[in-house]
This record gives structure tokens, sequence and C-alpha cells, in this order.
């Protein structure tokens, strides 16, 4: 399906983004760099508050970054957005169905927006439903469906146009742990097809079973990044868990307010 | 689980026209699993009608047309004067709920969805500006068919009942545009029918219900200078058939429509891009 681009499939630097806060401007993100190679996943740690929600955001063109420069498939997120916007697939914090439609007539809804024309559409509406074990809830109203399902449903649309790079933020928060195996194995399966992959987790066991290298978002800045064992390595340290408590310790002035994620 | 391995990427070449398409039919899908709203676009201007005919009509008819008696008479002219502003009425109630579900889109997360995608803001917005538009033009022949019931017997000809339909389609487009920028501008869900209900309140500040000529003077001028005093006298005239509205008031009933439309378009589009906290 979608060849890996030559070259990094996101490229980030110095990226720079405030919020208006009550006194002037809140830094969020202070510089961020970061390379994800197509075809790869990469998890991006952080404590609550560490700007990874608004990191994906600007990735996904839904805010605009005050400084710095942002490549995504090839494309520039402030130049090009709607380039980016056909190659991306993003799945938020909040899930993003309509819930007075059934699972099938939200992926047909993609389908038709995505222009796949009406055979590959109901084609491709039948493949994922199956794929996500959502053939049975297909017909039903998505008002009717558990926190679970949606989530199940909700990723499936963000992948029926096969975008090159999906971003999933928080994907298995709220999920039952077999759910959870169920969205790693689908997530695996799109790596092996050569999609490229960000997600942002705060469950390091996540990272550590999932990602090909992390990034740890610290201050509005990545602070480490590598493959997991590399991180284990260089801070000598037993598990993710250990590196992300050594990593992301309230250093006082620099600590973001923990508030950010919290907020629509 | 299998991994999928035969799907085109999605086209990068925007197709507008197919993304209406597409967005207005998932508004009149909803309008058909949620009748909860189009059975309100009826019921409100019936039981309006029903109230201002039956109960107030044998008194206040008496007042809009001359040489009228309280009582049985009074009631048949007070229909023929406020069945035109229950029309206009039922356009305000579909663009109210315009706001409504607008506000509901950018509330969960399916606005957002929409934002990532390569669409045009115009196509995404267009849907609920189309689907709230036609299930207003339903609810238009039922409030009318019930006025009729009532013994109302407009005059329009063919060409009356064609340039009625055009004004009808021509408000509904301007009010809804404005009414998705409104649900767009709106904190949350809960407070996304206030700012239309100034428009459901405005044809009660104009000719609806009583000649402006009754009126004092502040409140008369008012009433002369907004849009829906043209609007309602506009569709007065072409239900009454025969001479129709004078060009001049159909001039600013459509002038008033273009205004409204284009500033809510406008607001309505920049209002999608604007960023919302994550």
């Amino acid at each position: 399906m979608t060849s890996p681009a030559p070259g990094p499939a996101i490229e980030v630097a110095g990226l720079r983004k405030s919020y208006p806060s009550t006194s002037g401007t809140r830094p969020v993100l202070d510089g961020v760099d970061l390379t994800v190679p197509a075809g790869t996943v990469t998890a991006l740690l952080g404590p609550n508050g560490a700007g990874k929600t608004t990191t994906v955001g600007v990735l996904s063109t839904l805010l605009r970054a005050d400084a710095g420069t942002v490549r995504v498939a090839g494309h520039d997120v402030a130049r090009e957005p709607d380039a980016v916007r056909a190659s991306i697939g993003v799945t938020g914090q909040i899930t993003a169905v309509d819930e007075l439609l059934t699972g099938a007539e939200n992926l047909r809804l993609v389908a038709d927006l995505a222009h796949l024309g009406r055979a590959a559409g109901r084609r491709r509406t039948t493949e994922l439903l199956e794929r996500f074990g959502l053939t049975e809830a297909a017909g039903k109203p998505v008002s009717t469906y558990s926190g679970g399902t949606k989530r199940k449903l909700d990723l499936a649309m963000t992948l029926v146009g096969a975008p090159a790079v999906v971003f999933l933020d928080e994907p298995t928060t709220g999920l039952d742990p077999r759910s959870r195996r169920t969205l790693w194995d689908e997530v695996r399966a799109l790596v092996a097809d050569g999609t490229t992959i960000l997600l942002t987790t705060q469950y390091l066991e996540e990272a550590d079973h999932l990602a090909d290298s992390v990034a740890v978002l610290h201050g509005g800045r990545v602070v480490a990044g590598g493959t997991p064992a590399e991180l284990k390595a260089a801070y000598d340290a037993g598990s993710l868990d250990d590196v992300f408590l050594a990593l992301t310790e309230p250093t006082g002035g620099t600590t973001p307010a923990l508030d950010e994620e919290d907020v629509r | 689980m299998t991994a999928v391995t035969t799907t085109a990427p999605a086209t990068a070449r925007p197709r507008p026209v197919a993304d209406v398409v597409t967005m207005v039919r998932r508004s009149l899908l909803r309008a058909v699993r949620y009748p909860g709203l189009t059975i309100f676009l009826v019921l409100g201007p019936l039981v309006v009608l029903l109230l201002f005919v039956h109960v107030f009509g044998g008194a206040f008819g008496a007042g809009v047309a001359p040489g009228v008696t309280p009582g049985a008479e009074g009631r048949a002219a007070y229909l023929d004067y406020i069945t035109p502003t229950l029309l206009v009425l039922t356009v305000v109630g579909g663009a109210t709920s315009v706001a409504t579900s607008t506000a509901m889109d950018a509330a969960g997360g399916i606005t957002a969805r929409f934002k990532t995608m390569a669409i045009a803001p115009g196509a995404v917005l267009s849907g609920p500006v189309i689907g709230f538009l036609v299930q207003a033009l339903a609810a238009l022949v039922l409030v009318l068919g019930a006025a009729v019931a009532m013994g109302y017997r407009p005059g329009a000809g063919a060409l009356d009942r064609l340039a009625l339909l055009g004004l009808f389609v021509l408000l509904g487009l301007a009010l809804n545009w404005l009414c998705v920028a409104m649900g767009l501008n709106a904190r949350s869900v809960e407070t996304a029918s206030n700012a239309p209900m100034i428009l459901l309140l405005l044809p009660f500040l104009g000719s609806g219900f009583a000649p402006v000529e009754t009126m004092p003077t502040a409140v008369r001028w008012f009433a002369q200078h907004q849009p829906f005093t043209p609007v309602i006298e506009t569709a007065r005239g072409l239900l009454a058939g025969g001479a129709g509205p004078g060009g001049a008031v159909a001039a600013q009933a459509v002038a008033w429509c273009l205004v409204l439309g284009v500033a809510g378009w406008a607001w309505a589009r920049s209002l999608y891009r604007r960023e919302r906290r994550l």
C-alpha cells in the first residue's frame, strides 16, 4: 500500500508554541526537535502537560507553530497543509465519531470524504469492520457502543484512506487489557505495511512493547531519545519507568503548568 | 487481524462538490436518525399559529385590517396576517438547529477529524446549512398546510409561489450560514442556541405580528430598519398574490439576505480554521 517516502516521515526542528495565559503567553513547546523515519513507530512520552497533545496538534495541522519547521510526509505543515492532510490519519484524545450514525455509515462517510469511490469505499468499510471485530456492531447506532468499541471505530475511521503517517494521541487510555492488545497488534500490522506511526502514551509498557524509538518530552523539549533499550542502558535503568522518573523530575520554574492537556 | 494491502491512498485532489454532497447526506441521515429536531421545526410554528389565531386572533384581527369586526372575522384576518410570519419563523427555527448541530460536532471530535482531512471548510460547513434548509422547506409545506386547514386561502399564482420558494431558500441559506458561525463561536452546546434566539425575536419586533405604524416611534424606527420586516412584507405580498409586494421592499429583502449570508459565510470560514485549544 503506502510505500515509505524516501527520508524521514516526520521532521520537526525548533518547534515552539505558546498559549495565551493570564500573564501574557505560556510556552508549551520550547524548541522541540524530532525525527521519525518512515515505516517506524515513535512513542512520545512525557508527564501530563509536557506538550504531547500540542505536538500532535501542530503536526496534524490543527494548531499553528509559533516558530520552527515541521515537515510531515515530505510536506511543510504551514505551507502545504492540505498535502499533509491528504497523507495523514489522526486519532485524537476525544473520540471522533458521529454518534447518530451506525458504525458502517461512519466508515462510509470517511471513505466518501477520502474519495475512494462507491465500490472501493464499501470494500474498505467491510474490510475494516472485520479487521477491528466490528462486523456485528456495524448496523447499530454508535451511541449504543461501549467506550472501547467507539475507540476501535475511531481508529478504523482514521485508517480508511490508508494514510502514510498516523498520529495516535493516547490511543489506549481507557481501554481494557484485551482491547489494548488488539490495538497493539493493529499498530504492528500497520507498520509492517510501511505506515509511519507517532503515538503519545502515558503507559511506558506500551512504549516498550511497540516503539522502535522513544522521545521523552519534558519542559517543552525532547530531553532524551533513542530505542527503549538504548534509553535503559544510558540511564542505567531496569525499565522505561525508571528512565521516565529520572528524566522528568519536577525542576521548579521550567515545568509548564500541569493543566495543559486537560483543557480542550 | 490481517494487514490491508489493496487500498489506494486518498487523493489529494480536492473535489468540493462531491464533499458537499457527502456532508449534506450525513446531515439528512442524522435528521432521519434523530427526528426530534425536525418535528420541533413544525410543532413550534404550529403552536404559535394556533395560539395567536384562536386565542388572540379574534381581538388582534380587528387591528390589522380596516373594517374587520372582532371575533370570527378577526380570527380570519389575523390568520391571513400572520401565516407569512410563521413561515419565516419556520425558516429561522431551521437555522437555530444549524447552530446546535454545528456546536455538537465541534464539541465532539468529529469536526477535528474533518479539519485534519483534505476537505474545504465550505464543504464541511455546507452539510448542516443545506441539510437543515431541506428540513425547513419540508416543515414550511406542513405549516402552510396547517394554515390552509384552518381556513387560510393564499391568492398566490404560480409565479408568486416560485418567487416565494426563492425567497425562503435565500433566507434559509443566509440564516443557516450565520448560525453555522454562531454554533462554531459558542463556548458549549448548551449556549449554542442563545445567539440565534435573537433571530427568533426579530420578527416580533417587526411587522410580523402587528403593523409597524401602530408602534411607538423608537420601536417603529427599529422595525422599519431591521431585516425581517422587508422579508415578511415580501412573503406577505407574494402569498396574497395580485399586485405582489413593492419592488423596493422585495429588493430590500433580497439585499438583507445577501448581506447576512455573505457575512455569515465569511465568519464561519474564519472560525473553522481558528485554533481550538487541544
